[in-house]
């Protein structure tokens, strides 16, 4: 199976969705003339001219907006964002409009767009440029949330979310693109709202997603010569959460963690957790633990920088103090 | 938050507490768990730990001073946080003063310390004092013990704060319905030992008994047995030439490791919170040097012929008084035999070398008229004492091993077979 990057494999789905279905075209900042700011959209100009790659001005609101509007009346337009917290600007139309035009027009429009871009912090990027904004997102209906980790994931998540008939957050990461993959030649699809059990074991569970996942295979690799075996799941798509694969793992290792790349205060990890103390009450053999990012704007200095995110060794010391070895 | 340090009721029937030692200077950072200080209650010597995380600011008792169960001992709190408030009116340990009874002072409440707001791993809620509220237990170990028909108040938790959890649960449906003595489970293949997880019974035992008598609640079990025939044995042996010759005591030891093959439950080792049964044994035997005691081992002891027994141990012993033993040869042992016999010691008793169990103290030979068939005979007699680690090994449970051993001292040709 070829191996590539997390930045091919997206360029992949976008190139094999825009070929499929003309109505698909892509907007936003660089996209065009420089390919991408993380080359993500490399070639497709060339390939498929500029009434289907558009480079905007600068300007997250405006072209946000022209998106909505141009999915209303028929396109499917993926909005690319430079960074997520560039799209801070444009959070009005992602909220207000794409997520409830659907309710407020009584079923009557619905909006098939997809908003992406990378999301969380890289390297010393700094506190405005470093955020995780998944919980934010999350938190509205009327919007798919995706955060895939790995090459394979990505391709086959962005192809269902660019069909997907209503609007569609798909969280990149600026760390993300160059790490590599196997990803299999020829179509594929990962349904949106289904988790992936990326490692399998009796121990405990880490629910995680996106970056995260790479850093909970770490930890499962290390803690599996411990003799301590994970079960990891990915949850892929954060909403709808698939809370079925979150029971049967819980149920099974009765235990958890859960690991994000964001803050704690209403985190994904705050919603995991509720869901499984309703659920899984009487299977808990510990309380779940969190990950997280520490309470704080990112640092810019580097060494507080590592000290804020969370990592493998946090997530280490979480595992092994509900599993009673601490 | 600061916290306040309560003297404990480390035993139920403890009313108050000499405070023999702290453990921790006043100033001194200390995190929940960490032992505080010794608190002598009416039974032993036992250990305050911290209930939640700070510095230690303030000592209000001194050491070697008494202080009711529930009375304020010390407070826990932030570098710069102000404690006067708490401080005041505590201090004199009078029972008029501070909580007046045990019953009081379970009701005593204990702040909890707030948990740690930015650490990036939220750590759970640290709980309070063990001797206080309802027994803890994980929703799981909830499920488990009402699924096994078990009270969930009645099994000890092994997790923070004594959180009963599913390996408590566990330990319980394994040792659950022991009314008698349960063999230890059969060895794998291959294994050269079985790990038993203490029973509750188990626990039990071992927490009463050590605390009646030192860490080790050991009793003795003594046995005289016939020798005639061992004696008779051995003379025979040494008539058909040198290479046959070996001591009484090289048939005593050979008897052992061949019983112990048979009683795994007292060929163990206590391990605090398990019980490791060995499908070896590895004899120890106690030597007197000009330097003291020393236990060289015979390894495989049960798998050793006579000669092979006598040759080994005249050897070890030699080294031993050459001081030219290496430490792979004294350690490792599973039981081990002391005899005296040849210092016309008639019975005693002997130390046991933890982890192991169980030691045997062999007496002296000697001509004794006893009853035989009814009439009075002259038989050479000798006493055995087993000491015995009661948290391992019950009366019965030595009393059969000792059994056995009689039955091949006393008719040696069994150690033919």
């Amino acid at each position: 199976m070829p191996i590539i990057t997390y930045r091919e494999a997206l360029n992949q789905a976008l190139r094999e969705e825009m070929s499929r279905d003309d109505r698909v075209y892509l907007m936003g900042e660089e996209v065009g003339v420089y390919n991408g700011a993380y080359k993500v959209s490399k070639g497709l100009l060339e390939e498929f001219g500029e009434n289907r790659v558009v480079d905007s001005p600068i300007a997250e609101l405006g072209f946000a907006g022209i998106g909505v509007g141009s999915a209303m009346a028929g396109l499917r337009p993926v909005i690319e964002f430079m960074t997520w917290n560039f799209a801070l600007l444009a959070i009005d139309q992602v909220v207000n409009s794409a997520a409830k035009m659907l309710y407020m027009s009584g079923g009557q429009y619905n909006v098939p767009i997809v908003f992406r871009g990378p999301n969380g912090a890289a390297l010393q990027l700094g506190a405005q440029h470093s955020q995780a904004f998944e919980s934010w997102l999350a938190h509205i209906p009327g919007i798919k949330v995706c955060s895939p980790g790995t090459p394979y994931d990505a391709k086959g998540l962005l192809k269902s979310a660019i069909r997907d008939d209503n609007p569609v957050v798909f969280l990149e990461g600026e760390m993300l693109y160059n790490t590599k993959g196997e990803v299999p030649e020829g179509e594929y699809l990962i349904p949106l709202g289904k988790a992936d059990l990326k490692r399998e074991g009796s121990d405990c569970t880490i629910v995680t997603s996106g970056k995260m996942v790479l850093v909970a295979m770490q930890v499962a690799d290390q803690l599996a010569k411990e003799g301590i075996h994970l079960d990891v799941l990915d949850l892929l798509t954060i909403r709808p959460m698939d809370v079925e694969a979150i029971y049967a793992s819980v149920r099974k290792t009765q235990r958890a963690v859960v690991l994000e790349e964001g803050w704690e205060i209403c985190g994904i990890g705050a919603q995991v957790v509720d869901f499984i103390q309703r659920e899984c009450f009487d299977h808990l053999d510990a309380p779940v633990l969190r990950v997280h990012q520490a309470d704080v704007p990112m640092p810019y200095a580097k060494g507080l920088e590592k000290i804020a995110k969370p990592d493998a060794a946090k997530t280490i010391a979480a595992v092994k103090q509900v599993m009673y070895r601490a | 938050m600061a916290t306040k340090i309560f003297m404990e009721a480390l035993s139920p029937t403890m009313e108050e507490g000499r405070l023999v030692k702290w453990n921790v200077p006043e100033g001194a950072a200390v995190k929940s768990g960490d032992v505080l200080a010794e608190v002598e209650t009416d039974k032993a010597v036992m250990e305050l730990v911290a209930r939640g995380d700070g510095v230690l600011r303030k000592q209000l008792v001194a050491e070697g001073t008494t202080a009711p169960v529930g009375s304020l001992v010390g407070v826990i709190a932030a570098a710069d946080e102000d404690i006067a408030a708490l401080v005041s009116g505590a201090g004199s340990a009078t029972p008029a003063a501070a909580v007046p009874t045990a019953a009081a002072a379970a009701a005593a409440p204990v702040t909890p310390p707030a948990p740690a707001a930015a650490a990036p791993v939220a750590p759970p809620a640290p709980a309070a004092p063990v001797s206080t509220g309802p027994t803890r237990s994980s929703p799981l170990a909830r499920r488990l013990a009402r699924e096994s028909g078990l009270d969930v108040g009645t099994i000890a938790g092994s997790g923070p704060s004594g959180r009963v959890i599913k390996r408590d649960i566990e330990a319980a449906i394994a040792g659950g319905g022991v009314t008698g003595v349960s063999r230890p489970p059969s060895a794998v293949a291959g294994a050269d030992f079985t790990d038993q997880p203490l029973t509750q019974i188990r626990k039990t035992i071992a927490k009463r008994l050590a605390e009646s008598i030192g860490p080790i609640p050991t009793f003795y079990l003594t046995a005289e047995y016939d020798m005639t025939r061992a004696v008779e044995m051995r003379a025979q042996a040494a008539g058909l030439g040198d290479e046959f010759k070996v001591s009484v005591n090289d048939i005593v030891l050979k008897a052992v490791a061949t019983a112990l093959a048979a009683h795994p439950e007292v060929n163990a080792h206590w391990l605090g919170d398990k019980i490791r049964y060995f499908s070896r044994v590895h004899l120890g035997m106690a030597v007197a040097t000009d330097d003291g005691l020393i236990v060289p081992v015979i390894f495989d002891a049960d798998q050793k012929g006579l000669r092979e027994i006598s040759s080994e141990s005249r050897a070890l012993a030699a080294k031993a008084r050459e001081r030219k033993l290496t430490p792979e040869q004294y350690t490792g042992s599973t039981f081990s035999v002391s005899n005296l016999g040849m210092m016309q010691i008639d019975q005693f008793t002997a130390i046991i070398n933890p982890p192991e169990c169980g030691i045997l103290a062999i007496g002296a030979i000697e001509d004794t008229p006893v009853v035989v068939d009814g009439a009075i005979a002259v038989r050479k007699r000798m006493r055995v004492t087993m000491s015995c680690d009661h948290r391992v090994i019950d009366g019965a449970v030595g009393a059969r091993f000792l059994l056995d051993l009689r039955r091949m001292l006393e008719n040696p040709l069994m150690l033919v077979f």
